[in-house]
């Protein structure tokens, strides 16, 4: 799993590319733990599709999510399960314009008065939404 | 290492002693895994069970939250203001939480205690532990950042004092630590100035998180071209209710103001614990 450019450093046991972050590996246990904490209540053995929903203004990597997942899921009722992200655009709310603002970042400007802090109403989603099982 | 899958294992240690991982919130059940799998294998034949669609609906972190709201629960109805303690490594949280928890101990009475995040070593823990404060280590392996349900065993394991104080200083990282609330009542954010200007737009998620920034070092000024206005201008313009200090915990500039907003906030910690319950 070596992609070109990167750095592969052992870590607990797992090979992971030194220039990603280790944020997405920890929202990837929560993941794995949310499926088996489902598969335990609705009696399921094998997931074959996860459905998560990202916000984008959630500071989350997908590329590092995919291949944490892939790691992470190995000998787990999820192995080779397929991950599909509903991505979420960002969007704000300015108090002084009381409009709704697109975001493509935490800290964009309203694109009408200029005001920074806008309040973000949509983007920041990490959630499971549904699976597919067996 | 695990002996069916070879995955790593790294314990989350409380005090050198590892942590009770049946519920841990971060770290993988490999056991439970291994179990389900093969009890799959053995008592199913493959393909007996036609695909289906299960509704799920859960933040990612939900679980975290609803120990993280324990907690909060737990610290308010005791009146002990906690603050999580957030930065890069190396911008002197360490050294600020020595010179804060001395100048606390010369001028107010409080019981103070601590919870200290490292991957690695309780090096931290043993300069606070010098204060004669009590302190807990929570090393946390593979992981990068404290969890909620690692400060729910650390605070029963300190045995905190009704109307204390608490101090958690978090791992060295100013990614993961802000998804992860605590249930402390503030996130103090530590940016040193010997650090970029434009880190609060670099990493926004933990200025946005954070109450009030400390901006250290700042002794260091007139040595080094850091436009600490600049710092705070980014800073703003990603949470604009965000307070800031200047200060050096080496030279003390700006610790008398860190120490009233502290005083404040145990004053408002201990006012909203006797508030008569509607």
């Amino acid at each position: 799993m070596r992609l070109p450019g990167s750095v592969i450093v052992g870590y607990g046991g797992y090979f992971l590319l030194a220039d990603w972050t280790l944020h997405e590996l920890s929202l990837t246990e929560n993941v794995l733990q949310i499926i088996e904490d489902a598969a335990q209540h609705q009696k399921f053995s094998r997931v074959k599709i996860v459905w998560l929903e990202i916000g984008l203004l959630a500071c989350v990597r997908q590329e590092s999510l995919r291949f944490y997942f892939d790691v992470i899921t190995q000998d787990t009722i999820a192995h080779q399960a397929q991950l599909k992200v509903i991505e979420v655009a960002g969007l704000g709310w300015c108090e002084q314009c009381t409009c709704e603002v697109p975001l493509t970042t935490r800290y964009d400007p309203c694109t009408r008065c200029g005001q920074y802090g806008l309040k973000i109403i949509r983007g920041e989603e990490m959630r499971v939404k549904e699976l597919e099982v067996t | 290492m695990c002996t069916t899958c070879g995955c790593g294992t790294d314990k989350i240690r409380l005090d050198g002693k590892a942590l009770q991982q049946h519920e841990s919130i971060g770290n993988l059940s490999h056991q439970r895994a291994h179990n389900t799998i093969d009890a799959h294998y053995h008592s199913h034949a493959p393909g007996m069970h036609p695909e289906r669609m299960v509704k799920i609906e859960r933040d990612i972190l939900a679980k975290n939250n609803q120990y993280a709201n324990r907690n909060r629960h737990y610290l308010c109805a005791h009146g002990i203001f906690s603050l999580n303690l957030v930065s890069s490594p190396g911008s002197g949280k360490t050294s600020l939480l020595v010179k804060t928890i001395r100048a606390l101990q010369e001028t107010h009475n409080q019981p103070l205690a601590v919870i200290e995040g490292d991957q690695q070593t309780d090096h931290d823990a043993a300069r606070i532990r010098a204060t004669n404060v009590p302190t807990i280590q929570i090393n946390t392996g593979k992981g990068c950042h404290l969890d909620a349900h690692m400060i729910a065993q650390a605070i029963q394991q300190l045995e905190l004092q009704n109307d204390s104080l608490l101090f958690i200083e978090n791992v060295g990282n100013l990614v993961c630590p802000a998804s992860f609330d605590l249930g402390e009542a503030h996130k103090v954010v530590i940016l040193s100035v010997t650090e970029g200007e434009d880190k609060p737009l670099k990493y926004p998620d933990m200025f946005r998180a954070a109450d009030l920034m400390l901006l250290n070092k700042c002794d260091l000024l007139p040595h080094l071209t850091f436009d600490a206005d600049l710092a705070i201008k980014y800073a703003q313009r990603i949470n604009p209710a965000l307070q800031v200090i200047k200060i050096s915990a080496t030279g003390g500039e700006g610790m008398p103001q860190w120490l009233d907003w502290i005083t404040a906030g145990c004053r408002k910690t201990f006012i909203t614990k006797h508030l008569p319950s509607r």
